[in-house]
């Protein structure tokens, strides 16, 4: 059996550096700097060790989209990035609404060996909102889904809603709700604002959002559920799950990257990179994201990676897809917004991008802390080193990150799964 | 003045009156027998319609004829734009033809922002209209209109009191002139039942309105906007009876306006719906005014665009 | 390098006293004939074209029409700077069909101005025939046009630089000549 040494980096939590020694998959020793061999060494000298890091929310886009991201390709992203596990949502092409098309997309993920993959699957059949999917199904298949989400769509029916919290029960999973109520944002381009009165453009009312997690958390108390909000935008949302959990509601959150640095006053250029479903949100809203996710109302950072062709990005707004890039950028993005400003310390980091999401998942050999007999998921971060983005340098299949031409710190250096290398110079 | 006028406030007060100025000497050359300037001879001025408008088109292609430019007139009905061809791909033919200003009206607010930056064109983009955002040249026509009848044809419009009437929501005409009226010193106010003001309006530096009765007995010229039928669908408005009993310009109200105040309106007229017939015929009405002085304007944004060295915008968006 | 102090060409006597006699000539070469009309090129030539017109109307006893002709439309020079304010174009009520048009204007140089004003006058009407009266005539034609009446003939070389003061418009008259100055 091969053994790898990682060589003196920091672990989060430790006062000193040390050497973490993994073979067969796992960390078989821990010990002071310099004092552990192997037959792989990586020199992780000044080098921050996280547990490998897991996305509750990315699009592969396979089957059906291969000509913007495949799984492969996905995962790769993935793994520079700096994740172990990604959760991929059900909106392919066929929908992943039943055990064969999660198994597909599980097998992929598995074969390409970048890092594992656990599929989402449709609450509904088509993401039409009228049938429930066979949940139960996808829930006993190899891929063992335990989240279950529309996203793309708003499970709006608050009967369906209802049934969809109760069936999940079952077996443990969890309906993860992108809070979009249809009626109210029919034909919407960005968020409803002063912005968007000066740039002529339809308005996505805060309340679009806040309406339907009122509603969901209180039939998640009723029914005795779990519930997820995806992507969380609005101040607004953020005191009614900060409201949700201090009466015991079993609910949790998700904030993307991206919603918490960038706002709406970007839109003045009518660049369609901005544009995203929830849509970017005003100065207050980052704000209140940014405190939610500091005092763990907003339990994890998930990317909602959304790879897109350029065709739909290289034109006027209203003919544009939503949707940003994600993965490669997501660290940095809370390193620069939580870390760099001091609301959060690398614990919370590790809490919110590994430990926690994984929870969420329910993913036993995910989001483990770097100790003996644990998973050997491990990323390897240089958090003093500060990189330019540009989309040609991407290892994503799409290039509509949000963030070109910006300066981001933390770089990841190193990515192992399960002891093996995913990512970075050998 | 910038290289592209995109929107109301890429003219400065300097700019906007430079405009005026030369719109006004321009109105003469109609007045000629030979109506025509050498100016942009050799020029290329391309009309870019993505929507029907035979009026804004019209005037465009006036002006820029009778500044001696050559005029390319591409319209997206029966053509490979409604064949699915893309906004870029579009831009880049015409690039290769070699214009020297692109004149764009489009459904989607913010096509001529991505005309101008995204370096598929390299001449000057004039937005005709596009979306619910702006039409910076209705608004200069519509303060040359102002001038002509309240200070003479000369300098700004200061202190004057406009009222704009209608979907103020959905209407780049009110945009457009809010930001104009405001550069030239004018006082706005704007009226439209509650659901047609955009949430945020009242961070706009015009006074807001629900009671048009109430504005009228102290307004210079009032604007009526174009009222779509249509947005009774949305529930903007239960009927167009309703709108029109409390939001249409009759005679009985424009009987309580100031008797030098004059009656305004972009087109295409709803008459009896937004406007009464009587009133669209009045000694007041200026509307077929506005038409006329619509060429003379833009004849001058072209010149100052297109007639000197070519303009170089010192900031990128 | 340090300019030149202006040299004074014409004083303010000097500048009435010229265009009295171009007034007098513009009446003996014309025979006396009623359909002249004098148009100054904006700016300066449009002052210089009132008080000629207001002489030349003393001595023919009748009101000889005076206006202004822009040529700004029709320069030559125009993608060289970005593009330029329009000045006055205001034509007497009679037009100038069949008039003995007088262009007036207060240097004569190059001659591309005045090629720019027989351009526009063209889109105008047409005039029975065209003259040119200028204040001063400094050399160095790059085209070929010649003025009728000359105020004062004023041979200078290329880097000397004339500057002509207007009451109508500068509130003060007076010629002045420069030499050698750096730009």
């Amino acid at each position: 059996m091969t053994t790898t040494v990682i060589r003196g980096a920091r672990i989060v939590g430790a006062e000193q550096q040390s050497d973490i020694v993994m073979a067969d998959g796992v960390i078989v020793h821990v010990s002071a700097p310099g004092s552990a061999s192997g037959d792989l060494v990586v020199d992780a000298d000044a080098l921050i060790a996280l547990p490998g890091l897991v996305d509750l929310h990315t699009h592969l886009r396979e089957p059906g989209r291969e000509d913007t991201e495949t799984v492969e390709t996905g995962t790769r992203a993935a793994a520079a990035g700096g994740f172990t596990a990604v959760h991929a949502m059900a909106n392919t092409d066929p929908v992943a609404d039943t055990a064969g098309v999660v198994e597909q997309v599980w097998r992929l993920g598995a074969q390409s060996g970048y890092c594992d993959v656990h599929p989402v699957g449709a609450v509904t059949v088509g993401l039409a909102g009228q049938r429930l999917a066979e949940l139960g199904a996808m829930a006993d298949s190899a891929a063992r889904v335990r989240i279950f989400s529309d996203d793309g769509k708003c499970v709006h029916d608050a009967l369906l809603m209802r049934r969809a919290l109760e069936y999940v029960k079952a077996f443990d999973g969890v309906i993860a709700q992108h809070a979009q109520e249809p009626r109210l944002t029919e034909g919407a381009q960005m968020n409803e604002g002063i912005v968007s009165a000066t740039l002529g453009l339809k308005g996505w009312p805060a309340v679009a959002e806040e309406a339907i997690i009122a509603r969901d958390v209180l039939l998640t108390e009723h029914v005795g559920s779990r519930l997820h909000v995806c992507h969380v935008s609005t101040a607004g949302s953020v005191d009614l799950i900060r409201w949700a959990k201090s009466r015991g509601i079993s609910v949790t959150a998700e904030v993307t990257p991206h919603h918490l640095i960038l706002t709406d006053e970007l839109v003045a250029s009518y660049d369609p990179v901005f544009k995203v479903n929830p849509p970017l949100r005003t100065a207050e809203d980052v704000e209140a994201l940014r405190e939610g996710l500091a005092d763990g109302t907003i339990d994890a950072v998930a990317t909602d990676h959304a790879p897109h062709a350029s065709e739909d990005k290289d034109c006027e707004w209203q003919a544009a897809a939503m949707g940003m890039l994600g993965l490669e950028t997501a660290l940095s993005v809370v390193v620069e917004t939580m870390v760099n400003s001091g609301r959060l310390d690398w614990a919370g980091v590790v809490e919110r991008m590994s430990a926690a999401p994984a929870r969420i998942g329910r993913l036993s050999g995910q989001g483990r802390p770097i100790a003996i007999g644990e998973p050997a998921n491990i990323t390897l971060i240089d958090p003093s080193a500060v990189r330019l983005i540009t989309p040609e340098h991407v290892q994503s299949r799409s290039r509509n990150t949000p963030f070109r031409g910006r300066e981001l710190p933390a770089v990841v250096v190193a990515t192992f799964l399960r002891g093996r290398q995913t990512f970075g110079a050998a | 003045m910038k290289a592209h006028l995109l929107s109301a406030t890429d003219l400065s007060y300097d700019d906007a009156l430079l405009v005026l100025d030369t719109a006004a000497e321009l109105a003469r050359v109609a007045d000629r027998p030979i109506k025509k300037l050498p100016t942009l001879r050799g020029r290329t001025v391309v009309n870019l319609f993505f929507e029907d408008s035979t009026r804004t088109r019209i005037s465009f292609e006036a002006a820029a004829k009778r500044l001696s430019a050559d005029v390319i007139n591409f319209s997206a009905k029966g053509s490979s734009v409604s064949k699915g061809e893309s906004l870029k791909d579009t831009a880049l033919t015409l690039e290769a033809m070699g214009a020297d200003a692109v004149v764009i009206r489009h459904g989607a607010s913010g096509a001529p922002h991505r005309l101008a930056n995204s370096g598929w064109i390299r001449g000057s983009v004039v937005n005709a209209g596009d979306g619910t955002h702006e039409h910076p040249t209705q608004a200069l026509l519509d303060a040359f209109t102002i001038r002509e009848h309240l200070t003479d044809g000369h300098g700004d419009l200061a202190g004057k009191r406009i009222t704009i009437v209608g979907d103020v929501l959905h209407s780049r005409v009110a945009r457009s002139n809010v930001h104009l009226l405001n550069t030239l010193g004018a006082h706005v106010t704007l009226v439209a039942p509650p659901t047609l003001f955009p949430v945020g309006v009242e961070t706009w530096p015009a006074q807001i309105s629900y009671d048009l009765d109430s504005v009228l007995p102290e307004t210079d010229a009032v604007m009526m906007l174009r009222a779509q039928a249509e947005r009774m669908d949305s529930a903007f408005f239960p009927s167009a009876r309703e709108y029109s009993r409390r939001y249409g310009l009759d005679s009985r109200r424009m009987e309580v306006m100031p008797e030098h105040a004059i009656v305004m309106h972009p087109g295409p007229m709803n008459r009896g719906m937004e406007i009464g017939s009587d009133v669209a015929d009045s000694k007041r009405s200026v509307i077929v005014e506005q038409v006329a002085n619509g060429v003379s304007v833009r004849m001058a944004v072209l010149y100052l665009l297109l007639g000197g060295a070519p303009l170089v915008d010192e900031e990128i968006a | 390098m340090v300019d030149a102090a202006p040299k004074s060409v014409m004083t303010d006597s000097d500048i009435n006293r010229a265009v009295a006699r171009m007034a007098h000539e513009i009446d003996e070469r014309t025979n006396g004939a009623n359909d002249v009309i004098l148009l100054g090129i904006p700016t300066r030539g449009v002052g210089l074209a009132q008080r000629l017109g207001a002489r030349l109307s003393e001595i023919q006893g009748r009101e000889v029409p005076v206006g202004s002709l822009d040529i700004t439309m029709y320069r030559d020079d125009l993608r060289r700077r970005p593009a330029r304010a329009l000045l006055p174009t205001e034509i007497p009520a009679r037009g100038v069909d069949d008039a003995v048009v007088v262009l007036v204007d207060d240097v004569l140089f190059s001659g591309r101005t005045v090629r720019a004003a027989l351009d526009a006058l063209n889109d105008v009407g047409r005039p029975r025939a065209v003259q040119l009266a200028v204040l001063v005539d400094r050399g160095h034609r790059e085209l070929p046009i010649r003025a009728d009446y000359v105020g004062k003939n004023l041979p200078t070389s290329m880097s000397e630089s004339v500057r002509v003061h207007i009451a109508e418009h500068d509130g003060e008259d007076f010629v002045t000549i420069t030499s050698g100055a750096q730009q």
